[in-house]
């Protein structure tokens, strides 16, 4: 009789990314607590004919921070860019199921999407600055919307540079071209750009990913900062950043959605086999 | 082995002789082209800088050479790319911004480029049979100055098209994306980010088209515009003479003088082009200098 032999759970020698002791995140108490900002029930998500997202069931928590992390390819800024209906502007693009903001279903037939727009913001992953000045970028939103008054335009530009950590470094140039920023910059004017609409939603897409270490580590002070005021939700590649910033992760593989759970939870005790192969870097 | 190459092997030798033999056949075509356009420039200049005076910018054409002027064609011909240039801007401008921002991929869509692309190299004296059978006969204009204008936004129209539809492709599209993501409207999109963005090149465009409406003579000559005009335009009505056709007119006559009346309203002509060719290149230079992709 063949011996049977205690099979011990292996102890992997690579380690699950940290959580921030400076930044906690909500507890899974508070989540609970808190009002579904975006529901997205059943989405399934189709390039033509080929589909890249399989029966996502998600709930985003108003004022909180969900991180959209997997490997390449696997789906994440294609949701993101559902919430916000960017992937509209790709011809064969279709999606089925249902995504609600505050309960109501964003794909709608008469939804306007522009109206849209201005409640979910949107930062990309490399930054793209309008080649104007910088408070002409940042007025943009609220001109398109029809603000018309200078001093307005100014007030609102200068509140979102200060919420985008910006402010100190371009106060006396507003009026220079936003390309000479750097990159850390740039981006920075980026979200100041998004917060202009006055959005409740927040969505980035790999927000840091081209920037170098500093300015990574203030773009995450300022998400922190955020995530007071407006929902967010940050697809990542990198899982330390996921495991700093956010409260909520969610786990995408192949266009499914593995797991989705309180950071603390799905960093430290991962439910599913593959959440902790990837978290421990044996993937992606 | 060494990764010095040997100089003395023969493919090293007859490399570099390739080399250096068709860098010298290029420079040697740069050289024809250059060579040309110099001699062209030289013969007009020494045939025509004697006859250029005030007389010749102000007076009227004469049997007489030491009278003959070029007012009413030099008039005509800055009515026609004024005309010109406000009707074909507009309408060019717009159907290039509805075909790359408004209209998706579709079999329609490549049928109407594949036209306007051929349209650009049609030669002027079909649009210039066009205007005489539409704009002189059709809708009974005649032969003035807004028939000619008219006819000349025909031969433009598809250059002012293909060239605001690269300006609008070199814009990227993240610029259209942030606009939209911030909750724009298509229409604002275009004007307020796209279109501005966009602008050194649809300028540098519109200079180009009207640079060749200026030296057009064979559509001018086919719709009934004559060189013998004893007035300057003074409606949209009137009848009209144009720079090319006067110059076409003076080479024509046995007289060595009007010869060199000839050469020196090319002078004249190619200094306007000069004038303009500079525009484009300022407003290039002012516009595009905030715009690094």
């Amino acid at each position: 009789m063949p011996e049977t032999v205690a099979i011990r759970r292996h102890k992997p020698t690579l380690k699950a990314p940290a959580i921030d002791p400076m930044r906690p995140s909500r507890s899974a108490d508070e989540m609970a607590d808190a009002p579904t900002k975006i529901n997205v029930a059943d989405v399934e998500f189709f390039y033509g004919p080929k589909q890249a997202l399989f029966g996502i069931n998600l709930a985003i928590p108003e004022k909180c921070v969900t991180a959209f992390i997997g490997p390449s390819g696997c789906g994440k800024s294609t949701l993101l860019r559902c919430m916000n209906r960017m992937n509209d502007m790709i011809d064969e693009a279709r999606v089925k199921g249902s995504l609600t903001l505050d309960g109501q279903d964003i794909y709608a037939p008469r939804v306007d999407v522009v109206e849209l727009r201005k409640r979910v913001g949107m930062v990309f992953q490399k930054s793209n600055p309008f080649p104007k000045s910088i408070f002409e970028n940042v007025a943009y939103g609220p001109r398109v919307a029809g603000e018309r008054n200078k001093a307005r335009l100014y007030e609102i530009t200068e509140r979102c540079l200060r919420h985008a950590a910006l402010w100190e470094e371009v106060k006396d140039r507003l009026d220079d071209s936003a390309l000479a920023l750097s990159g850390g910059q740039q981006q920075r004017l980026c979200i100041a750009r998004a917060l202009a609409t006055e959005p409740q939603v927040l969505l980035m897409d790999e927000p840091a990913s081209a920037l170098d270490p500093a300015s990574t580590s203030r773009i995450e002070d300022l998400i922190f900062e955020l995530k007071e005021q407006y929902t967010i939700v940050i697809v990542t590649h990198n899982m330390q950043q996921a495991a700093r910033v956010s409260d909520q992760t969610a786990f995408f593989f192949e266009g499914k959605l593995i797991e989705a759970g309180p950071t603390t939870d799905l960093f430290t005790n991962p439910k599913k086999r593959q959440t902790e192969d990837y978290i421990t870097g044996r993937f992606g | 082995m060494s990764l010095q190459a040997d100089p003395n092997s023969l493919e090293a030798r007859r490399s570099y002789l390739g080399s250096k033999v068709f860098g010298w056949l290029c420079a040697l075509s740069t050289a024809i082209c250059i060579a040309a356009l110099v001699w062209l420039l030289v013969d007009v200049l020494m045939n025509g800088l004697p006859w250029l005076s005030w007389t010749l910018l102000t007076s009227y054409p004469s049997r007489d050479p030491s009278k003959a002027g070029i007012l009413p064609a030099l008039m005509g011909s800055l009515w026609l790319i004024a005309l010109t240039a406000l009707l074909s801007i507009p309408t060019g401008v717009g159907a290039a911004v509805y075909l790359e921002e408004y209209v998706a991929s579709s079999w329609w869509k490549k049928l109407v480029q594949l036209n306007i692309s051929n349209l650009a190299g049609v030669p002027s004296i079909v649009y210039g049979i066009l205007g005489l059978g539409l704009f002189v006969r059709g809708m009974h204009l005649e032969r003035s100055v807004i028939a000619g204008a008219l006819t000349l936004t025909l031969v433009v129209l598809p250059i002012v098209i293909l060239s605001t539809q690269e300006a609008l492709r070199a814009v990227p599209g993240t610029i259209r994306q942030a606009s939209y993501a911030l909750g724009a409207t298509r229409w604002q999109t275009v004007w307020r980010q796209v279109l501005p963005a966009a602008l050194p090149g649809v300028m540098t465009g519109v200079i180009l088209a009207i640079a060749r409406a200026l030296g057009e003579a064979a559509p001018l000559v086919a719709i009934g515009a004559v060189a013998y005009v004893a007035f300057v335009p003074q409606s949209l009505s009137d009848e009209f003479s144009a720079m090319p056709l006067q110059i076409f007119n003076w080479a024509e006559r046995p007289q060595e003088e009007f010869h060199g009346l000839a050469s020196a309203a090319i002078v004249v002509l190619l200094a306007v082009l000069i004038v303009l060719n500079t525009g484009a290149v300022l407003v290039r230079a002012k516009y595009g200098r905030r715009i690094k992709w």
